[in-house]
């Protein structure tokens, strides 16, 4: 029981935790709580719907549907890094000067537009994910892991390394990483801001977009308000970890889901969602850096 | 002259459309995709051009005249007006007009939070859901009438505003405004699944409406002049103790806090004052709604409910108790007109969020000036 709950836990953390990597980037460069990430999320969710369901329709699933996955999640991959960097040249490049509260309103905005847009066009209805991948798995005592927890427990593992890597090797990362410092400073030295700004968008949304996808394939609904609760807990992981460090992210965002399966598992299902705001209250009360952050000094 | 629009913007207006277009044809097929293409390459063509000829600037730095101005004219004829309302429009305006008068109240509390004191709170909702809920459950379980529990229900608003400003005002500007949004949806939360209490999802039925002096206010004109006199009285409370002491060290606080503590201001005590006098008029919002719609269920205090709000106090213009009002009776009365495009409404605010923010950030009556709308 106990053990069956830490895999699930720990499928959704991973989830979780890569969908808190784009918050804690954004976070970490522009100060900025990016609440049309969630949206970015759940875009990613419908789109790996709707090209699975094209695939269906076209025959490619019938021939090999691992292969119809994959490009699935290509697809959605570039189609949401796309969205992402539209949104951030759209609505907070020209409020990059700006005082703080003006992108914040601007994002919630962008928010509200996303999810309106989707219920328009899709319905305010559940949708349903046209693969239902069952409950075939590795069985180890009394335990059933399915193997879609496995791909999707490794997929957010070797995504959480890549990304690991990319930042900590390529020269665009250590770009990432100075303008995060300081972004005047990072001009100064011939680092082009708006370029790093723009990547860091589109590394982030195409991360949520597979979170998105996977989320769709595990649950096998969808709706269109499913952006905002997963965003603030993604939100919550990012703050637990200690907002703009990426391994504090990954961190934050398996301790939450672990958290989540295990207190809707022994306290209450019905409150589960709950669990993460009564978590953020006490993190940020507590150790507002959360634990990978640093205090920084307050600026004057 | 009218300037030319330069090679650059052209292409990245260009870009962007192109790009939003393509971003939208999974959605919708290739005809709305084009339609689409077409519209935002002339907005953002129309953008450009106006940041050439500096419209933008202009219409930023309009100065609407301050209303204290025509006081002595406008404030009595405004108050007839609103006094004469119900005598001649139909019942459906006056529930709009109720409706205004709740969300203005909604407004002059956030504002007090918000646009005084500068501490961000995107889960305003839930101390009107509180105000709602404790009307509802002291009516239909204890029996307690509207009168009786107007203290309470407000009381019961300012004390969870107290208890949740007294650990959260260690924290500041984005921290705050994520922990008051998580207290928000945990007091959803509660109210959705405290069957017992609450009757869940389903709500509770049957609330009284306030009888006065023994003569029921259950039609809506009487309704209405009830919520009217409440709001006129809390204009004047808040205008007063914006005046007072009290608002300039709220103000003082916003501008910089600091400065204002280095200035023997106690901060914490005006914080929590700001939180508690600001949930107060929530709690009382919250009651004139239930009672109004002797109905109330989770539906109503959501997320989306705590930005509206925040949206009114935006567009009127932060930190402005006119503004507020100014704003709550727009994106209240503005739905309503725009009936036959209801559905797209939510989208229409969520790109006016946006425009807002690019065009006139600090909103109608402006010239707030802040930590968040500093120049």
């Amino acid at each position: 029981m106990l053990l069956q709950q830490l895999i699930n836990g720990l499928t959704l953390g991973g989830v979780y935790a890569i969908i808190a990597i784009g918050y804690t980037m954004v976070y970490g460069i522009l100060e900025l709580i990016n609440f049309a990430h969630g949206e970015i999320y759940m875009l990613g969710a419908y789109l790996g719907i709707i090209f699975l369901s094209f695939f269906t329709v076209i025959g490619l699933t019938a021939v090999s549907l691992p292969l119809a996955f994959i490009l699935t999640i290509i697809l959605t991959v570039i189609f949401c890094s796309a969205y992402g960097f539209t949104i951030e040249k759209v609505a907070y490049r020209p409020l990059r000067n700006a005082p703080r509260l003006s992108p914040l309103i601007s994002a919630i905005g962008v928010s509200i537009f996303l999810q309106n847009y989707v219920m328009l066009t899709q319905g305010a209805t559940d949708k349903v994910f046209p693969h239902r991948f069952g409950e075939s798995g590795i069985q180890f005592m009394d335990v059933n892991i399915t193997y879609l927890q496995v791909i999707i427990i490794s997929v957010s593992g070797l995504l959480m390394f890549s990304l690991h890597l990319f930042i900590q090797k390529t020269r665009i990362g250590k770009a990432m990483r100075a303008t995060a410092q300081d972004k005047t400073m990072a001009a100064l030295v011939g680092i082009n801001v708006d370029s790093i700004i723009s990547v860091t968008f589109l590394i982030g949304a195409g991360l949520a977009a597979v979170a998105g996808v996977m989320v769709a394939s595990y649950y096998g609904l969808v709706n269109y308000f499913i952006g905002y609760i997963a965003g603030i807990k993604a939100f919550t992981a990012a703050v637990l970890g200690g907002i703009g460090n990426i391994p504090g992210a990954m961190l934050g965002g398996i301790i939450l889901g672990l958290m989540e399966s295990i207190g809707a598992a022994y306290i209450s299902s019905e409150y589960k969602d709950a669990y993460a705001f009564v978590m953020l209250i006490i993190i940020l009360l507590i150790k507002p850096t959360g634990i990978l952050g640093k205090a920084t000094e307050e600026k004057v | 002259m009218i300037p030319k629009i330069k090679k650059t913007d052209t292409r990245s207006s260009f870009f962007i459309a192109l790009l939003s277009a393509l971003l939208f044809l999974p959605f919708k097929g290739i005809k709305p995709a084009g339609i689409m293409f077409i519209s935002i390459f002339i907005l953002l063509s129309a953008i450009s051009l106006l940041k050439k000829t500096k419209v933008i600037d202009v219409i930023k730095a309009i100065r609407i005249p301050k209303i204290e101005r025509f006081r002595t004219f406008s404030v009595p004829a405004m108050l007839i007006l609103f006094m004469t309302f119900p005598l001649i429009l139909k019942d459906y305006y006056i529930d709009v007009l109720i409706m205004s008068g709740i969300y203005i109240l909604l407004a002059l509390g956030l504002n007090i939070i918000v646009g005084f004191t500068g501490l961000l709170n995107l889960g305003f909702a839930a101390f009107y859901a509180i105000g709602a809920y404790t009307y509802a459950i002291f009516n239909t379980k204890v029996g307690l009438g509207f009168w009786a529990s107007l203290p309470i229900s407000a009381s019961f608003a300012a004390i969870a505003g107290l208890l949740l400003a007294i650990p959260a005002l260690r924290l500041r500007g984005d921290y705050l405004a994520i922990v008051t949004l998580g207290f928000g949806e945990i007091v959803r939360l509660i109210l959705n699944n405290w069957d017992s209490l609450t009757n869940g999802p389903n709500g509770i039925t049957g609330i009284a409406r306030p009888l006065f002096a023994g003569f029921s206010l259950a039609q809506l004109k009487y309704y209405y002049y009830l919520v009217f006199i409440i709001v006129i009285f809390s204009i004047v409370i808040i205008r007063r103790i914006e005046l007072s002491r009290i608002g300039r060290a709220w103000i003082a606080i916003k501008e910089n806090e600091i400065a204002a503590s280095s200035m023997g201001i106690n901060t914490t005590k005006y914080k929590l004052y700001a939180f508690t006098f600001g949930t107060f008029w929530a709690g009382i919002a919250g009651i004139l709604f239930s009672a109004k719609m002797q109905f109330v269920s989770p539906e109503s205090f959501t997320f989306m409910e705590s930005i509206l709000i925040l949206s009114m106090i935006i567009l009127g213009g932060i930190g402005n108790t006119y503004g507020a009002i100014i704003g709550a009776f727009i994106l209240v009365i503005l739905p309503e007109v725009l009936r036959e495009v209801q559905l797209y409404r939510m989208l229409i605010l969520g790109i006016g969020l946006v425009f807002l923010m690019i065009f006139r950030p600090q909103g109608i009556l402006g010239g707030a000036k802040g930590v968040y709308f500093r120049g």
